[in-house]
């Protein structure tokens, strides 16, 4: 089962390859990490994505939990979360499919950050799904490349 | 006043109380050599070996419970720290390894002994640090200690850029440490400890599974209490020997791979186990499916990732053992509940005896070769069980947990998580340092003795008397052993034709050297090698085809154990 596991840790030098190393030393998987500070500059928030049994998972959490760098963790899997994730898309748009990219871009409410001949860079915010929905869509048009950021998360609510 | 990093350095270590620091110099931390040279509190040792050095802090802290001091040159000193930092960690041992660095702007480029110490050490430190200005000198030496000491205890790196030892600052050690992502908790759940005392109650076949941790909570003498209480049999790891006595009716011996028929009949047939500073690891364990199939499991740890890691528990309590024993020993002490339950489990005790007189530890010595176990026998013989033993890795390692008895903590030193060869001679001369009135014996092989054999310049350097039994079979026994069982015979390079004369190399390096061929003369030279006023190796050529069972195949479960 996947999972969302919210960190902060000391904004310092070396934290992320504590925290990275620690993955990848005892095998665990992280399918995203996203990773900056936080209103308290002193601090910043990772957001890793993994996935494990429950077992692995109650592992990956102690482990974290374990380094002096790490100051809190909070699995946000199974709380009310706002997840979002950032993508640019770097489309092609020929004469003939410029419009059908231009609509799928208002239908998302994604915007065009950048125009070249034949060729438009798209910004969407969202979840996962409609980022994958739009990628889809945009697949027969030729996609030349794509940056996302991997999920960041925060609980509902106080 | 301001103070040199260096000098910030060894002030703090006068302040944190440290008497002893094994070390190595070099270019990168001259400056601390130069403070080191006029200082009369902190005593340094030279080592000949970076590794040789952590070994020994690492000895000095298992022998004393003090946190071992090390200190090294940046490059291939810090490198060479890294086997015995990854022993310390594997087996929780609280030391500190100060390293040299190039100056902080030559970083990166690939400069002259210039080695990323603190990536290269991240995964085998609890914690590594490389300080970037002089006035955080003091702060992270205090926080290094109290880190490496507390808690799960481990070896934390402190790496030091050749600048930032030349800088000055205001020489400032905290009182107190304020880490916000450092709390370790001590205290057990107090329910837990109840709930653990009514699962234990409503059994009727327990058995205390202790470890190292045992030792480094200094509970040894509640786990006793605890114990005879009750009389719950216990069996310890090889970590956990010296934890509860060795000689004690109620113990089993070593569980796992090596251990006693008994205590891997015990802990594969008991229906209830109170494991106590112990991980649950691959050689306690055999095949994790059918490790103890009837029992429910109580967990007592202070690090929560060692419970639920390996096997799942019934109750975790998470906390300090001498603090959750304390607990459980004030539910028990005196009621009548206790007195019955010793009696209701008394026909378990008596299938361990019984276990015990079917089943013992054995071995013949003939007129022939010597028998490695009849050394370790006579070495507990003539040392009344009152050494600190040391040993290296391997069937000489086996052989000293089967054959000497510990009866007390901090008595036998073995590097068991790493299983480090090479570990046994630093380790005894850290030992020797911390305990100068005692005896200490290396019970080594001939194969790892070799790993570490220069800190015998150390050891006649510093008049440490410390004595090394090596168990001289020609071979690599314990890989030997595996070829012999589970590879058709076929001792691919196991085999040592090349053995150095280990009584002229002894006399070589200013030590005393013994020799013992046959079986009769194996007491007299122990007797005169451990009456020698300084340090001696005593060589006895043992039976290079003699196995150390019973022996649990890697993999398989306890109850299948290769007994002879």
């Amino acid at each position: 089962m996947r999972h969302t596991i919210s960190v902060l840790v000391e904004n310092e030098f070396g934290v992320l390859s504590r925290v990275s190393g620690l993955f990848s030393g005892r095998g665990f998987n992280i399918e995203s990490l996203s990773v900056a500070e936080t209103q308290d500059p002193t601090v910043s928030r990772m957001t890793i994505v993994t996935s494990g049994n429950d077992q692995i998972v109650e592992q990956i959490l102690k482990q974290l939990n374990k380094l002096v760098s790490v100051i809190k963790v909070v699995n946000l899997t199974n709380k009310e979360t706002v997840n979002r994730e950032l993508v640019l898309i770097k489309v092609n748009a020929d004469p003939e499919t410029k419009a059908e990219v231009l609509r799928l871009v208002d239908i998302f409410r994604a915007k065009i950050v950048d125009v070249a001949i034949r060729c438009y860079t798209i910004e969407m915010t969202g979840d996962e799904e409609k980022i994958n929905a739009l990628l889809q869509l945009l697949k027969p048009n030729g996609i030349r490349e794509i940056v996302r950021t991997g999920r960041v998360a925060i609980a509902r609510g106080m | 006043m301001k103070m040199t990093g260096a000098e910030i350095l060894i002030k703090a270590l006068e302040d944190l109380g440290v008497d002893v620091v094994f070390g190595y110099p070099g270019g990168a931390v001259l400056n601390i050599y130069d403070a080191l040279f006029q200082n009369t509190k902190v005593r340094h040792l030279l080592v000949r070996h970076e590794q040789g050095g952590v070994h020994m802090a690492d000895g000095y802290a298992r022998a004393s419970g003090k946190t071992g001091v090390c200190l090294v040159t940046s490059g291939p000193g810090a490198t060479n720290t890294v086997t015995g930092i990854a022993t310390a960690y594997m087996d929780s041992i609280p030391i500190v390894v100060f390293s040299g660095q190039v100056p902080s702007l030559m970083i990166g480029n690939d400069a002259f002994q210039e080695a990323d110490i603190v990536g290269i050490t991240r995964p085998c430190t609890k914690h590594n640090y490389l300080i970037k200005q002089t006035k955080d000198m003091a702060r992270t030496i205090k926080e290094a200690f109290y880190i490496a000491s507390t808690g799960r205890p481990g070896p934390v790196l402190v790496d030091i850029p050749k600048d930032v030892l030349a800088g000055t600052a205001e020489y400032h050690l905290p009182e107190e440490v304020k880490l916000r992502g450092y709390h370790p908790n001590y205290e057990g759940h107090q329910k837990q400890v109840e709930n653990a005392i009514r699962m234990l109650l409503e059994k009727e076949r327990p058995v205390i599974y202790a470890g190292g941790g045992v030792i480094l909570s200094d509970s040894s003498s509640l786990l006793s209490e605890f114990a005879r209480i009750l009389g719950i049999p216990v069996t310890t790891t090889l970590m956990g020997l010296g934890g509860f006595p060795g000689t004690d009716p109620l113990s089993l011996g070593m569980l796992g791979m090596h251990g006693t028929f008994r205590a891997n009949m015990a802990i594969s047939h008991c229906d209830v186990i109170l494991g106590v500073g112990a991980r649950f690891d691959d050689r306690v364990t055999g095949k994790i499916d059918e490790f103890a199939p009837g029992a429910k499991i109580i967990h007592v740890d202070i690090d929560p990732t060692s419970i639920q890691k390996n096997v799942p528990v019934d109750i975790p309590i998470v906390g300090d053992l001498k603090d959750v024993l304390r607990k459980m020993i004030k539910l028990v002490k005196g009621t009548k509940e206790a007195a019955k339950y010793r009696k209701k489990i008394a026909p378990w005790r008596d299938q361990m005896a019984e276990w015990k007189s079917t089943h013992p530890l054995a071995y013949k010595q003939g007129k022939g070769k010597i028998k490695p176990q009849y050394v370790v026998e006579q070495v507990y013989d003539l040392t009344g069980g009152d050494a600190i033993i040391t040993t290296e890795v391997g069937q000489n390692q086996m052989f000293a947990a089967q054959y000497y008895l510990f009866d007390n903590p901090r008595t036998f030193l073995s590097s068991g998580g790493l299983g480090t060869m090479g570990y046994g001679l630093p380790a005894a001369i850290g030992a020797q340092v911390a305990m100068p009135e005692k005896l200490v014996v290396d019970i080594a092989g001939d194969g790892s003795i070799q790993m570490n054999i220069q800190e015998l310049a150390t050891a006649v350097q510093y008049r440490l008397p410390v004595k090394v039994v090596i168990l001289n079979n020609g071979s690599l026994g314990m890989v030997r052993q595996w070829q012999e069982l589970f590879f058709q015979g076929k001792l691919s390079h196991t085999c040592l034709p090349q053995i150095p004369d280990f009584v002229r190399l002894a006399e070589a390096y200013g030590a005393a050297g013994f020799r013992a061929t046959k079986p009769e003369q194996v007491r007299d030279v122990l007797r005169k090698g451990f009456a020698a006023p300084g340090p001696a190796i005593i060589d006895i050529v043992t039976d290079p085809n003699e196995m150390v069972y019973p022996m649990v195949p890697a993999g398989a479960p306890l109850t299948k154990m290769l007994l002879v």
